[in-house]
């Protein structure tokens, strides 16, 4: 397990800073720089703004400082919002951002699994049918599709939540931004966990317990749930990216100011550093996680380990 | 991969009705989709880009020629429709292009040659499958100002990873068939034998991954315009369009419901397709 762990941990290494030389060099390869856009600025200041954001020296060069300031958790200065370091930006948006990922992933997790479950257990009935058919829907139907459609639908027209982050307080305005970001995750992880759990009650050591004489109850419980909800684990990492993804959009439309709001602030702003710095921070927190399924993953199913 | 009854499992596959019937029904809905995306605009009285202030915002209606009603700037819903859903098929198709492009090639390669070569370069698309790329082209998009043709290729080189892997297992099966060793006998080159002895064969199961990937590029682009980045005004897609009616979403609902509903359509349209013609075409992974 030891050697697994420590061949996961140095494979991920790489793979990081490849994202980072990648970013970080789409970036720098743009025609022009940052300040561009802005009034003619005399040659002489044009020189010490570049001097100060470090534009002037050489790419290499600038890549090694970029990198240096990674190691200590410095993303370097916004070039929009002035007095304040990307870092800062982050911190400061990111417990709310992680709330409603969180809330949204829990809820993902619980509805999906159940809704695949029932599903599974109830093969081609009407229920499975129901919920195969809203999965689908709901995998296909994208999510800036779904939020405005629940603004309308329960903020405007039956005025039940607030339609924007400004307009509630406490769980009534977390409420439906929290369901939008988990619905099309419960879509992928209802499909998953009834394909998953349909497959384990065919396999050969379900038919053995079966012939022992074994309630299908206890089946389920002691023979068929875990393997049907392993290859779950492994999904938890697009899922993670399917949330961070999701929650640009949340954030935009209910006006909650996260990180994903800073995200699309920058990217409409051309803030460079902001936009690279949530991008990197982004992939770091993926490839953390895809690390940590990997290593749960050889932990609960030793086969693994030794590939 | 949808509900299949019981009673029809055992049947030899293609000869699944339920399936085909799907299959075909999305088809005829996809092109008559494409079809009033090229034309319907030409039979429309109205333009795109002409604002027509005194209109603004007028309710759909079957009794004038303003069949969806008009935006907040008083342009022709219908005909801005139905460009969005050329710009939004156009790039999905361009950008599908190139993932298969770079997919296959990197795919063929990989289960060719096999050994160090295969593993390593497998283990590449492992590290870059679970990457969020999405961001990586709003960054591409936030540096070179937009470009259009720029969408296209981003989109396209995204999502190139499940093709590589389908390919490659495909390569794997085919290299040691009678008529590849027959070619290395005659002395035809490696690159040939690529090109033009497996590439060939693998033209079934790419064709069936490809109607999986257009939806994904049809997502990615309608994402970027939606969050304002992508496609730029006065041009417009589906993504932009909801985007432009969320704003309006109290007074003029129309302008969100109608592109809304046409994207879902369309991307419901693509992955029951593709749901389908996978199941045709790999009977054995039907669960």
């Amino acid at each position: 397990m030891l050697r697994y762990a420590l061949l996961r941990i140095f494979g991920a290494i790489p793979t990081l800073f490849l994202v980072v030389a990648l970013a970080f060099l789409m970036v720098h390869a743009a025609p022009g720089g940052p300040f561009d856009a802005e009034r003619r600025l005399p040659p002489d200041i044009e020189a010490n703004v570049a001097r100060a954001y470090h534009l002037d020296e050489s790419l290499p060069d600038q890549f090694m400082r970029y990198v240096e300031g990674l190691t200590r958790g410095d993303l370097g200065p916004s070039y929009r919002y002035r007095d304040y370091t990307v870092a800062e930006l982050i911190r400061g948006a990111l417990p709310l951002s992680m709330q409603l990922g969180l809330l949204a992933m829990a809820l993902a997790l619980l509805v999906g699994i159940s809704a695949g479950l029932a599903a599974a257990l109830r093969s081609n009935s009407f229920l499975d049918r129901f919920i195969t058919g809203v999965a689908m829907t709901g995998i296909s139907v994208p999510i800036f599709v779904i939020a405005p459609l629940m603004v309308l639908v329960f903020a405007v027209y039956l005025q039940w939540l607030p339609a924007s982050w400004s307009g509630g307080e406490g769980a009534r305005r977390l409420l439906l931004p929290v369901v939008v970001l988990a619905l099309p995750q419960i879509a992928y992880i209802a499909r998953m966990t009834r394909g998953n759990m349909i497959a384990v009650l065919k396999s050969d050591f379900v038919r053995t317990a079966r012939a022992q004489g074994l309630s299908t109850a206890s089946i389920i419980r002691f023979h068929a749930l875990k393997p049907a909800m392993l290859p779950l684990l492994s999904y938890m990492g697009p899922a993670m990216a399917g949330i961070l993804t999701g929650s640009v959009v949340v954030e935009k439309v209910f006006g909650i100011p996260g990180v994903g709001q800073f995200f699309i602030n920058g990217a409409l702003n051309r803030d460079y550093t902001l936009v690279l710095g949530i991008t990197i921070f982004y992939a770091a927190l993926v490839i953390f996680l895809n690390l940590l399924v990997d290593l749960l993953y050889g932990f609960f199913d030793p086969r693994i380990r030794s590939r | 991969m949808s509900t299949r009854s019981g009673s029809n499992k055992n049947r030899p596959h293609g000869l699944r009705w339920r399936e085909n019937k799907v299959v075909v029904v999305c088809i005829a809905i996809l092109f008559s989709i494409a079809a009033l995306a090229l034309l319907g605009p030409l039979l429309s009285p109205h333009q795109y880009i002409t604002t027509d202030f005194g209109n603004a915002l007028m309710p759909p209606t079957i009794t004038g020629t303003r069949l969806f009603g008009t935006d907040d700037l008083g342009r022709d819903l219908f005909v801005r429709t139905l460009m969005g859903a050329r710009v939004t098929l156009f790039v999905a198709v361009i950008a599908s292009v190139v993932s298969l492009g770079i997919g296959v090639l990197y795919g063929a390669i990989a289960g060719y040659a096999g050994g160090l070569v295969d593993a390593v370069m497998m283990r590449a698309v492992d590290a870059l499958y679970a990457l969020p790329f999405i961001f990586f082209v709003i960054l591409l998009m936030v540096v070179f100002e937009r470009n259009f043709l720029l969408i296209f290729v981003a989109i396209g080189v995204i999502n190139w990873l499940d093709m590589a892997r389908i390919v490659r297992g495909q390569t794997l099966s085919l290299k040691h068939r009678e008529f590849v060793d027959a070619a290395r006998l005659i002395g035809v080159s490696t690159p040939g034998i690529i090109f033009r002895h497996i590439t060939p064969n693998l033209f079934g199961v790419v064709i069936v991954y490809v109607t999986l990937t257009i939806p994904q590029a049809i997502l990615v682009e309608s994402f970027i315009s939606f969050l304002g980045l992508g496609v730029q005004e006065p041009q417009t897609s589906l993504g932009a369009l909801v985007n432009n009616g969320v704003n309006y979403m109290e007074q003029a609902p129309w302008l969100i419901l109608i592109p809304a509903a046409l994207l879902a359509l369309v991307l419901l349209c693509f992955n029951f397709l593709g749901d389908g013609l996978r199941d045709l075409a790999d009977p054995k992974k039907n669960i």
